[in-house]
């Protein structure tokens, strides 16, 4: 659960730094997504990194949702259905460890919507286009409200999601000290509204017509 | 003071169980929890109906056996056993909700009574030690540095209650083992079961059908004896150490 999140955590903020671009216009864009399919070439062939790229991330989700889905059935069998408090109080957690599960599963969902939208372009509101840039503006256009409406309620639930992750994370893997618990959630907290601002920035950006 | 209480009602570890709403009046803010649930007791007695079965032994905080869930919390508001939560944390008028520990590894008994031996076979797993005992050794012939010694103490104040599995919504029992592996591992007498420690204990916690551990942190927070969460990290690095030495 923790070395499959760390990897799909580093890989967002990669993700969060090629989708700033951006702000640096179609060319720089186009050209930083062209890259990535060079990337290792010619001592790999062409998209070769890439496609050891996504095999990582695509075992690192599997093995991610299997190892959340094996937590949440141990819990439901841990207290089952007939064994629940009447009443029951929160003490000292926080809102972002209410949302993992199913913030988990929204965030898959969107997962899937997500290559389809901008990786494929099976799915084009606006129109298909060879252009990743293109391909952004056109899909997060004002009348497309419900796409960038989807985005940024699945955008906060990763952030959700990293708040208690990063912090869990590095719990299990014996980062956690009582002089430090602090930090390690601070941390945790850092990192997730930086990720959940700056995956907001582009489209949002398009929406409101900062970027054309 | 006039209390109304919902009391979980179970007759046995097979009865459906319900809660049963019992007024009190003249409760003195004065008295404890459990000499509250006694007064109820002597009521429910001369009106001729079961009373109400809870657990407790020492009444001072230090056994760990009066453990139930009072308003949705481990123990009560105030971070203490439910032996030491006096009636004065409450307000007239309130209606108090009373539950029994809710986990598959902790069946009722009866009423607010649950069988805690999981715990004790998570013990008797790993939370030992193989060195020689007898008379107590020089004070110095072990010297072990003073923050270990604290840590070491601070983990064994443990007095497994179960709180921790009450409150975890995981129903886990991580920082209960947790608390054990920091305490033995600590200490110079730990060392030689250290590594096989704590993957007998893990396993036998995962035998009793506890929860995965997710790192929300309840169980700290209604610890009664402020076990703190890191002693959590201890035993998942000890763990990393065994399972790259192939133990278990």
């Amino acid at each position: 659960m923790a070395v499959t999140g760390a990897i799909l955590v580093l890989y967002l903020i990669a993700h969060m730094y090629g989708n700033l671009k951006i702000f640096s216009g179609q060319e720089a864009f186009d050209g930083y997504a062209h890259s990535l399919r060079e990337l290792g070439y010619p001592m790999l062939p062409e998209s070769g990194f890439l496609w050891i790229f996504r095999v990582v991330l695509l075992a690192s989700v599997l093995i991610h949702a299997y190892a959340a889905v094996m937590l949440w059935r141990r819990a439901n069998k841990a207290r089952p259905a007939a064994q629940r408090y009447q009443v029951k109080k929160k003490v000292d957690r926080t809102y972002a460890s209410y949302t993992m599960r199913y913030g988990g599963v929204l965030i898959a969902l969107f997962v899937v919507f997500h290559i389809l939208h901008l990786t494929t372009n099976d799915i084009a509101p606006g129109g298909a286009s060879d252009s990743p840039y293109e391909r952004l503006v056109n899909g997060f256009q004002p009348e497309f409200w419900y796409v960038t409406l989807f985005y940024v309620l699945s955008v906060i639930a990763v952030g959700l999601h990293l708040r208690h992750g990063i912090w869990s994370a590095l719990a299990t893997l014996g980062a956690n000290r009582s002089s430090r618990q602090g930090k390690l959630n601070a941390v945790a907290v850092g990192i997730a509204l930086i990720v959940t601002v700056g995956f907001l920035l582009p489209p949002l950006a398009v929406t409101f017509g900062l970027v054309s | 003071m006039n209390i109304t209480l919902r009391v979980w009602r179970q007759k046995g570890p097979d009865d459906e169980g319900r809660l049963a709403t019992y007024k009190l009046t003249d409760v003195s803010p004065d008295m404890s929890f459990l000499e509250m649930l006694d007064v109820l007791n002597e009521k429910l007695t001369l009106e001729n109906e079961e009373p109400v079965a809870f657990d407790h032994d020492c009444r001072e905080g230090i056994c760990g056996a009066c453990g139930v869930v009072i308003d949705g919390e481990a123990h009560g508001p105030e971070r203490t056993t439910t032996c030491q939560l006096h009636m004065r944390s409450f307000k007239d008028g309130d209606t108090i909700t009373v539950e029994p520990w809710r986990a598959k590894a902790f069946p009722v008994v009866k009423d607010l009574v649950v069988d805690r031996g999981a715990f004790d076979r998570i013990i008797q797993a790993g939370g030992y030690i193989s060195a020689p005992t007898g008379t107590a050794p020089d004070a110095h012939a072990n010297p072990i540095p003073k923050p270990d010694a604290d840590r070491a103490f601070d983990a064994a104040t443990c007095i497994g209650c179960g709180a921790c599995v009450a409150a975890c919504p995981n129903a886990s029992s991580m920082l209960f083992t947790a608390a054990k592996v920091t305490h033995l591992g600590m200490l110079p007498q730990g060392q030689p079961e250290r590594a096989s420690r704590v993957v007998q204990m893990i396993n036998q916690q995962d035998e009793e059908d506890f929860g995965g551990c997710t790192n929300i942190g309840e169980c700290a927070a209604v610890c009664p004896k402020g076990i703190p969460l890191d002693t959590i990290s201890q035993l998942n690095r000890d763990l990393l150490g065994s399972l790259s030495k192939g133990v278990g």
